[in-house]
């Protein structure tokens, strides 16, 4: 990455105008929406499934959207520059705009299967943008690992989702809302809300899914901004956030969510202590925040979902602002690890000012947004319903963490002894810091008068989700009361442990390698195990012989269609059939005399005839019982077949002769032959004994000429009546081909 | 590939008519036994005498373009055949039908369906080539 030859992308300062303009829109919008009106759009999808695109715009949509607007704007002007390679630009954008319009989609859907397409949308595209340096091993591997975890956690939402809806025969949203009492006394309310929160917690990287996260920061830096810490890791806490009213408020709901979510936050900030690439201990705040998020969505009191609400905001703010200030110190010097750079002040004024403001932010300081978080997830912490003294703990131990790390991110890079890193540092170019500099004073104002955000946004999002009786005041000062003190004791504690960060740290290690389990260790053995079992199937069914192939799918098919048939055993009655005449008896001894000369002759040219006589007699059988059509295109394929066989078969070396005529191989494929033929024998006479349902063939025969304008019933069934049919086979063929093609190429090749 | 000049003086006699009497099967087809698909099949019977009797490189010279993109061109012409329907608002695959000289004894009734026989037609052919040539080359 070098910063000095490379231009800033036109399509990135361009398209930045989709986002901005999408923020102006949404912006008009706040006013009705406080007041409680629903913006809601509808377009029907797949009708007879009951899939709508439909979009409602209520309090909670809007705060999200307005989040991915924002955030969406700055980190695409900030990519114009900061991507090294421009030729991949167009990429880059296509996927960023992609994304954004995803998520948006995902936000305000109105209908649980088209929020599941976005929702499956934000983790393709999240894949696509982890692997954005595709040349990389490690970009690749960490992308993978996203979209399995992401993935799999997305068709355990679609199986919540299904049940969802066969509970409630309705798979609009508003209307499911309705039921929420008949969902919570359902027998499968279990299974739906286990399948929801597997997909939530995936997503949203909670323990023990939260390893993807970190590993997901091979992406570039702009991205781990906006999708791996603002947008799509919040997708779960949407969702969570979203079905509050459906599926909360239950023990089994608030237990889950407290405990997962305070043991996520726990862990999340421990980790983030540890780690020295900026990125990753961003990342690990960034598990902190969405534990913390997770467990204050598992309560039901209004000061609790506030709470979600408003940390939602703050962190949204000072994280991407964190993240692009990160992208800029590695943009500005080529490193990202925090033991190689130091006194960035001097030569990064407005960086570091604007990474200030974040990390007061994050620590929590008063007449910051963070503060303001801080008090009220108290306030919420000590109502929780269910373990308010884990929940208020936890919250503790996290936010003094948090206030560490501040104190490490922001200390460590910018004040004490500059150090020589790999390019001279110097400022940013301003399409790179006005993000950060802007939600970095976002965070000031806000944090100086918070009832105003807490007014347009924060309310009308509670109430979308909530039925919220009291008024929460997002206020400075509230008095000297129990979160003031909290809040106080968070302070010092986050100093306390600054100061002690390197026992600290080597404590964390320790303790860490005392632990023989990873979560990240189960997937990989699990993938592992796949790839061995893949292997072996392969070694087993796919030898490279042709021979077993052709033994394999055909013995499958004798048993697979053998057995049942044999099972619900059809008398068959052979007295139905008129005696067939002399000419039909004496094509049939010519297939038999050429069956045998196939089997016992030593010359590939007179095997391969003899086959095409055989082919040839059941096309004469198929003529002298009135089916030329098919009698045509039999004798045809057989007239190829042959051309094609004796083609390959014709290079191969002579046959032995002094081999005996029969062989284990050919005993075997004789009684596979044998059985097949048997087996369509009977099938055919099983099939003839009942009665044929006409209607079909009436009405091909009654339309054929006058509609489809064809006396050949056959011909205008193929190209007509069933055409789709035809134009499906005709791409296998087609398909096929290539394939064979390839497979010679390959061959002359090697 | 094989040099043999009564083969050679036959194919060229016989190329010609069997690729003639293809087309003639492919267009009465609607009619009567034959259609797009048997009649692909008789024409790569054709190119295969063809290529056995003078090899793959003067087939290949004869036909100028690649098999690969005759069976593509066919599957499209058979795809762009239906989509003509949902372009007058009719569903997928309606056969549309153009009738000249309408209830005269000499009536011609040309559609979409003629069109989606052809791209059969040409997918089947070009598949046929594709493979009867790379084998031959091989």
């Amino acid at each position: 990455m070098v910063a000095d030859n490379a231009k800033p992308s036109i399509i990135g300062w361009v398209s930045s105008i989709i986002p901005l303009g999408l923020f102006g829109a949404l912006l008009y919008l706040v006013p009705q929406v406080t007041v409680g009106h629903v913006f809601r759009i509808q377009l029907d999808w797949i009708p007879s499934l009951g899939v709508a695109l439909s979009m409602a715009i209520d309090g909670l949509s809007l705060l999200f959207a307005l989040i991915i607007c924002c955030v969406g704007f700055f980190v695409t002007l900030y990519a114009a520059d900061y991507l090294p390679k421009k030729a991949a630009a167009g990429k880059f954008f296509v996927y960023l705009h992609g994304f954004l319009l995803a998520m948006l989609g995902l936000v305000m859907a109105d209908n649980i299967l088209a929020l599941f397409v976005f929702w499956e949308l934000t983790t393709i595209i999240s894949y696509l943008l982890i692997g954005f340096e595709c040349e990389l091993e490690t970009a690749r591997q960490n992308a993978r690992q996203a979209l399995l975890v992401t993935g799999a956690g997305g068709l355990a939402l679609l199986i919540g989702f299904l049940l969802l809806g066969s509970i409630t025969n309705t798979y609009d949203l508003s209307r499911i809302t309705l039921q929420a009492g008949v969902i919570k006394t359902d027998p499968l309310y279990g299974v739906v809300l286990t399948m929801v929160f597997i997909g939530a917690f995936t997503k949203s990287a909670q323990m023990p899914f939260h390893f993807w996260l970190p590993n997901a920061m091979t992406a570039p830096t702009p991205i781990s901004a906006f999708l791996h810490s603002a947008t799509m890791v919040k997708a779960g806490i949407y969702l969570l956030a979203r079905l509050h009213p459906i599926l909360g408020g239950t023990p089994a709901w608030m237990g889950t969510l407290v405990i997962i979510g305070g043991i996520t936050a726990l862990v999340g900030s421990v980790l983030a202590m540890r780690a020295s690439d900026l990125k990753r201990i961003l990342a690990f705040t960034t598990i902190m925040a969405l534990g913390i998020l997770t467990m204050f969505l598992g309560g039901k009191t209004t000061p609790a979902l506030t709470a979600a609400m408003t940390f939602l905001m703050v962190h949204s703010l000072y994280k991407s602002c964190l993240f692009l200030v990160v992208g800029i110190i590695d943009h500005q010097t080529g490193t990202r690890q925090i033991d190689h750079i130091g006194g960035l002040l001097k030569s990064m004024p407005v960086t570091a000012l604007a990474a200030a403001t974040a990390a007061l932010s994050m620590a929590g300081f008063p007449l910051f947004f963070g503060f303001i978080g801080k008090e009220i997830m108290y306030k919420g912490a000590l109502t929780e319903d269910v373990f308010p003294g884990f929940a208020t703990t936890a919250a503790l131990l996290a936010n003094a963490l948090m206030t560490a790390v501040a104190g490490i991110l922001i200390v460590k890079p910018f004040l004490g002894p500059e150090k020589k890193t790999r390019l001279i540092p110097r400022e940013a170019p301003w399409t790179m810091w006005l993000g950060p500099v802007f939600m970095g004073s976002l965070g000031v104002i806000f944090g100086i008068v918070p009832d105003w955000i807490g007014h347009w946004l924060i309310r009308p999002a509670v109430r979308a989700f909530h039925p919220s009786m009291e008024d929460i005041q997002l206020k400075l000062f509230h008095g000297i009361n129990e979160p003031l003190l909290l809040s106080a004791a968070t302070l010092s504690l986050g100093a306390l442990l600054y100061l002690l960060r390197q026992p600290l740290r080597q404590t964390i290690d320790y303790v860490l390698k005392q632990i023989p389990i990873r979560f990240e260790h189960l997937y990989t053995g699990g993938l592992e195990g796949i790839v061995k079992i893949a292997r072996m199937q392969t070694r087993i069914l796919q030898n490279g012989s042709l021979h077993r192939y052709l033994s394999i799918i055909i013995g499958s098919v004798i048993l697979g269609v053998g057995l049942p048939f044999v099972y619900s055993y059809i008398p068959l009655d052979f007295g139905r059939y008129p005696h067939p005449s002399l000419f039909a008896w004496l094509l049939g001894g010519i297939i038999v005399v050429a069956v045998v000369a196939v089997v016992a002759t030593k010359m590939r040219l007179l095997a391969i005839c003899s086959l095409g006589v055989v082919g040839a007699g059941i096309a004469m059988l198929f003529l002298i019982n009135g089916a030329p059509d098919v009698a045509l295109t039999q004798l045809l394929v057989e007239t190829l077949t042959v051309i094609i066989v004796s083609l390959v078969l014709l290079r191969l070396p002579r046959l032995d002769p002094r081999k005996a005529v029969f062989s284990a191989g050919k005993t075997w494929s004789g009684i596979l032959a044998i059985a097949m033929g048997a087996l369509i024998t009977a099938l055919i006479l099983a099939v003839n004994q009942t009665d044929l349902e006409r209607s079909l063939t009436d009405f091909f025969e009654a339309n054929s000429y006058i509609a489809a304008h064809g006396r050949n019933i056959v011909n205008v069934i193929l190209v007509d009546f069933r055409s789709l049919d035809t134009l499906g086979e005709i791409t296998v063929v087609a398909l096929a081909g290539l394939a064979c093609y390839g497979l010679i190429q390959k061959r002359k090749v090697e | 590939m094989m040099s043999s000049l009564i083969l050679k003086t036959a194919t060229r006699l016989l190329v010609g008519l069997i690729l003639t009497f293809s087309i003639y099967l492919l267009l009465r087809g609607h009619n009567a036994p034959g259609g797009g698909f048997a009649a692909a099949l008789v024409a790569g019977t054709g190119f295969a005498m063809f290529a056995i009797a003078e090899g793959p490189a003067v087939v290949r010279q004869a036909i100028r373009i690649a098999p690969q993109r005759i069976a593509m061109c066919g599957l499209g012409l058979a795809l762009a055949s239906g989509l003509v329907a949902p372009l007058t608002g009719q569903p997928f695959f309606t056969g549309l039908w153009w009738i000249w000289k309408k209830g005269q004894p000499s009536e011609v009734a040309i559609g979409t369906p003629l069109f989606f026989d052809v791209g059969v037609y040409f997918a089947v052919l070009g598949t046929i080539l594709t493979l009867i040539l790379a084998l031959e080359e091989n």
